[in-house]
């Protein structure tokens, strides 16, 4: 601590809490103490995070079988799952999720028993593409990383359950899959933060996310930079969560460090 | 053999396509040629950022250090969409202003110009981050041995640093290429004619969203496959006289 408080450092500190206090005072902050808007910035922020846990989880479960299949299956399993990977990895989300949103969106309503299904009421709206397109991209994405983190786990493991006797399933889920999880749960903590700031794409789909919400309040009131601002902000926050979330998750393993 | 349907259907989908002005293949074209000067430029100015921000980080003053720490953790924590706005507004605004109190007329500055600025200081940040890596990687004794020698740190970054240091710096390099290749998307979002909002243009007159979606998609793996394919005989070139690690 006293490393931090160097004097160069406490006059950056000062010049720093002068830049917020003059954004605080000069700028025009009215418009937060609107309690239509408060509503929309706290159901703006809910979603984002919403939708980072939903994807996150879906995207992992998905990742693990594409992970697998590139890194222990035969070609007709692992050429498509590498495929995929590498289209997902090689086009931008933005298309992706519009392709989703657009594209299925005009084909569905021209297919009669989509139209009669139960599903229908809700591929009418636009959360159910923005999770499968965030969701697909997060497979896509740790499909790779688990590919590597399967191949990582040492082969002597492997061979040992084996010459127990162990079922393949038994030792996919006692032996391999635990060592893999272990190996990427250091690089998910940067996942989800590429996942967070990927969120703001789908309120281009109509979702009201924090983003989309910015977006309306400056519509409405003209006000530029200080939506913009309190957006800023709000992603920092949210970042910083997700740091101390992950930090936290590994501090709870007990690591060997040589 | 195809249906009769398939045949039509592969046939418009030929028609829309097409490079003259019926077809739509020429706006995806030039938004393909928007995408790819955006990507090099950007790249290009976040190299320039990066290098100068690397050396800072390890080599500047204690205030050059915090200053470019606090750009480096804003930037990769906010959203790059984020980033786009403020910066797009910011950037425009302030210009203007200057140019107004100096007596000058109002520009309006070129989208691609714009473009490039705002995605170039984005890249900046990760830059620095995968070329601070990269120096630090240089075994010390190799910057010791030319310091010793005399050697002014300008000629030492330009003769030793920067050649070592290719080699580990490359694969991080080559992830945030491909970042900003995709990044150009994102300017779609205000309005840049680029590949994406090319696409969505054209599939939002002719209804024919699998047919220009997949198109530009397979544009955009084009690029990315021929950027690792070039790459990878950058990285076997860097890495010439160096022993494998594999050990083959």
């Amino acid at each position: 601590m006293k490393d931090f408080f160097k004097p160069h450092r406490i006059v950056l500190i000062v010049l720093a809490a002068a830049l917020v206090a003059w954004c605080a005072l000069s700028l025009n902050w009215t418009w937060l103490a609107n309690p239509k808007y408060q509503l929309l910035i706290v159901q703006g922020i809910w979603r984002t995070i919403w939708i980072v846990v939903v994807t996150m989880v879906i995207g992992m479960v998905l990742a693990i079988p594409i992970g697998l299949a590139q890194a222990a299956g035969p070609w007709y399993v692992s050429a498509p799952a590498r495929v995929f990977c590498t289209v997902i990895r090689g086009t931008p989300l933005l298309m992706q999720i519009w392709l989703l949103y657009y594209g299925l969106g005009s084909l569905f309503p021209s297919i009669p028993w989509i139209k009669q299904s139960d599903l229908w009421p809700y591929l009418r709206q636009a959360w159910p593409y923005a999770v499968v397109a965030l969701s697909l991209s997060v497979a896509g994405y740790e499909g790779e990383v688990m590919r590597g983190a399967f191949k990582g786990v040492p082969h002597g493991q492997l061979e040992a359950a084996k010459a127990m006797g162990m079922p393949p399933f038994t030792l996919l889920r006692r032996i391999w899959l635990p060592q893999a999880l272990q190996r990427v749960l250091p690089t998910l903590g940067g996942e989800t933060v590429s996942q967070l700031k990927s969120t703001p794409l789908v309120s281009t789909i109509t979702i009201m996310e924090i983003y989309a919400v910015t977006g309306r309040i400056r519509q409405d009131t003209f006000i530029i930079y200080e939506p913009l601002l309190l957006l800023a902000v709000v992603y920092m926050g949210l970042t910083g969560l997700i740091v101390l979330l992950f930090r936290w998750l590994e501090g709870r393993r007990p690591t060997r460090t040589a | 053999m195809m249906s009769g349907v398939e045949a039509i259907a592969a046939a418009s989908a030929l028609d829309l396509l097409a490079l003259s002005p019926p077809g739509w293949g020429a706006t995806l074209l030039a938004g393909l040629g928007n995408s790819v000067i955006i990507a090099l430029g950007a790249y290009g100015l976040g190299f320039a950022i990066g290098l100068c921000g690397a050396f800072g980080k390890l080599y500047g003053g204690p205030i050059t250090k915090d200053l470019l720490a606090v750009y480096t953790t804003i930037v990769r924590a906010v959203p790059e969409l984020v980033l786009i706005l403020i910066l797009f507004y910011a950037f425009t605004g302030l210009l203007n202003q200057a140019l107004l109190s100096w007596g000058m007329e109002r520009v309006q500055i070129s989208p691609i110009i714009t473009g490039i600025v705002v995605l170039g200081v984005v890249q900046g940040a990760y830059q620095t981050e995968v070329l601070r890596g990269g120096i630090l990687a240089v075994p010390a004794g190799q910057i010791e041995a030319a310091r010793a020698m005399g050697m002014p740190s300008v000629t030492l970054a330009r003769r030793i640093t920067i050649p070592l240091m290719t080699a580990n710096a490359l694969p991080g390099m080559a992830n945030l290429w491909l970042n900003a290749t995709k990044d150009t998307a994102l300017l779609a979002v205000i309005g840049f004619s680029e590949l994406t909002k090319a696409t969505y243009q054209a599939s939002a007159t002719t209804k024919a969203f699998f047919v220009f979606y997949p198109a530009a998609m397979a544009l955009y793996l084009g690029i990315s496959l021929t950027s690792t394919f070039l790459i990878g005989r950058l990285e076997k070139w860097a890495r010439r006289g160096q022993r494998d690690v594999r050990g083959q």
